[in-house]
């Protein structure tokens, strides 16, 4: 990865991944900032890894388990409460299917 | 500055609210006087609670004369705003969260308000925490309260200054790469994030979860004890939350430090730190050897390889949990035709630039192709860190650093510099890391009057020896806080 030089190309693509509008303006300046963290973190590759195990868990191990007992109650209008948009019980989107 | 009760610390006021010797009223409504008078100068709070928080004070004040009040009873707080609070609206300092108003309280929201505490409002920050000095708030910069042209250090600005400033007698901030101990060095305060897992971050917005950690700023070490003793503890709602016991944390305030070993990393006195910052450090590593504990140089050698790594796995995880941000279910929605136009379009206005480029550099991380040279080397990496740590902890007890290589630095002095503005996390990073606890307490001043901050680090649910360690520092009396000029 060393010498790596995001195009625009890459920045509209991780854009579109990320589900984020940006300006030509924000292309730019999104590329410049990006190359530039990318040459500083390409300083990892002085460390050898190939022996290192990648940390998954910083807690404890294990996941604590409970019985399934369902202890909350229904709240849909708290739910609901902060809709953008809502028609009755639900949130309005714009229509997904032709 | 007035000798207004907000002026107390909490073990002072709240010994005080018990002996009736004064009101929780009283004291409520002088942090809010004091909040009135300062905010146009600090900019601490995005939302003040004046009327939530009078009547929190008159429960309080019920139960205090009924006895038996709980410590933090009648106690006035300032919350980080990007803790749910039930009913109060809840920003994370963005325009995507501007009218978002939660209907639920995280739990340690929960377990504040079964205290009795008071919350006097919700503190500023860097748009969901990303950032060292609070100029990414949608809603304009936290000042310092020491010198308003300097900033209050971030993300948790507006929890460092309101405590500084006396706004409020103690605060929450969160802590993912030192949001918590660089705005509590630079403000003057104490700051102690927590290990990683002992304290619930149920209803905490989520930045980098593998890292982020809740915390308490104080006025005194014992205060740091006192709140993180209700913050602590298991939680059925996060499932990352450690049953481990919690310990008393007062009990652990003896004063002796009679053979600590403390650990001194080379690695944190590095060329080009501001000398006051290390003669202060110094000059504090020899009051506990005449205290009785004994210092030994010790080596943390990937010190240098933190910040990258940070970069690579606190931006993938935030832009998997910023992508929730979508515009149907809660938050800002912006006018459009189809869903995908709706997500974009949403976003791009309701995010800010810095949450934008750490969205763009954590999806690029995880994006196919690059996960094995960029995520997955950050996360190998880290496993080196974590690995100094521990051999280092064999040497030692607690480890002390200073908190950041320089005081306060300036507004705007590093807003066009991304990179810059992440070297001043340097000292706090690797912490985060490795999941371990990190506490900030003043230790000195620089030459323009600007708090200088040590960092003390132990091992995994060892708060005990940093609080003790902190607290012995200071009832040596070798250094006193100055009053913030605002």
């Amino acid at each position: 990865m060393a010498g790596t030089k995001i195009t625009l190309e890459q920045v509209r693509h991780v854009a579109r991944l990320a589900r984020l509008e940006l300006s030509p303006q924000d292309e730019d300046r999104l590329r410049a900032d990006m190359d530039e963290m990318l040459a500083y973190v390409d300083k990892l590759n002085e460390l050898d890894t190939s022996n290192v195990a990648p940390t998954t868990q910083v807690g404890e191990a294990g996941t604590p388990m409970r019985d399934d007992v369902v202890t909350n109650q229904p709240a849909a209008a708290a739910m609901l409460a902060n809709a953008p948009l809502r028609d009755r019980d639900y949130f309005k989107v714009p229509k997904i299917i032709e | 500055m007035a000798s207004g009760l907000n002026n107390l610390t909490i073990a002072e006021a709240s010994a005080k609210l018990r002996a009736r010797e004064i009101t929780a009223t009283n004291l409520t409504r002088d942090c809010l006087d004091r909040i009135a008078a300062a905010e146009p100068k600090l900019h601490a709070f995005i939302t003040v609670c004046e009327k939530e928080a009078l009547d929190q004070a008159r429960a309080a004040d019920t139960r205090l004369a009924a006895g038996n009040a709980p410590a933090l009873c009648g106690i006035p707080l300032g919350i980080k705003d990007i803790y749910a609070t039930k009913g109060v609206r809840t920003t994370c300092a963005s325009r995507i969260l501007e009218n978002f108003v939660p209907p639920f309280d995280a739990t340690v929201i929960e377990r504040l308000r079964a205290e009795g505490a008071v919350f006097v409002g919700k503190t500023n920050l860097d748009e969901f925490a990303m950032g060292s000095s609070t100029e990414n708030s949608a809603f304009g910069p936290t000042l310092n309260p020491h010198d308003t042209e300097r900033v209050s250090g971030g993300s948790s600005g507006g929890s460092a200054a309101a405590v500084a400033a006396h706004e409020c007698l103690g605060s929450l901030g969160t802590d993912t790469g030192g949001s918590i101990r660089e705005p509590a060095s630079f403000c003057g305060v104490v700051g102690i994030k927590p290990t990683y897992s002992r304290v619930s971050r149920y209803g905490v917005i989520a930045y980098a979860s593998s890292l982020d950690q809740v915390g308490p700023f104080t006025k005194s070490v014992r205060d740091a004890a006192i709140l993180l003793q209700t913050l602590a503890g298991k939680d059925v709602c996060d499932s990352t939350c450690s049953a481990r016991p919690v310990p008393d944390y007062e009990l652990a305030l003896t004063g002796d430090v009679k053979g600590l070993r403390i650990g001194v990393p080379r690695e944190f006195f590095v060329e080009g730190m501001q000398p006051e910052v290390e003669k202060s450090v110094r000059s504090a590593l020899k009051n506990y050897e005449s205290l009785g504990a004994s210092t030994v140089e010790i080596s943390l050698p990937h010190t240098g390889y933190a910040i990258a790594a940070y970069y690579l796995v606190a931006t993938a995880e935030a832009s998997a949990n910023l992508a929730r941000y979508d515009g149907i279910r809660y938050g800002l929605r912006a006018n459009a035709e189809d869903n995908i136009a709706l997500y974009e379009t949403t976003r791009a206005q309701g995010f800010g630039a810095e949450v934008k480029r750490r969205i763009m550099l954590g999806t690029f991380a995880l994006s196919a192709g690059y996960y094995d040279a960029y995520y997955l080397k950050g996360q190998k990496v880290r496993t080196l860190i974590r690995n100094d740590f521990e051999r280092a902890f064999e040497k030692c007890d607690l480890i002390v650093t200073p908190v950041a290589p320089a005081t306060a630095f300036k507004i705007g002095e590093k807003m066009n510099d991304p990179l810059t503005m992440y070297l001043s996390d340097i000292f706090t990073i690797s912490v985060n890391l490795a999941g371990l606890p990190g506490m900030a307490m003043p230790c000195g001043h620089d030459s323009n009057n600007l708090p200088i901050g040590m960092q003390l680090i132990a091992p995994p649910f060892a708060e005990e020896t940093i609080l003790r360690a902190g607290d012995a520092f200071e009832r040596t009396g070798a250094f006193k806080s100055r009053s913030p000029v605002v």
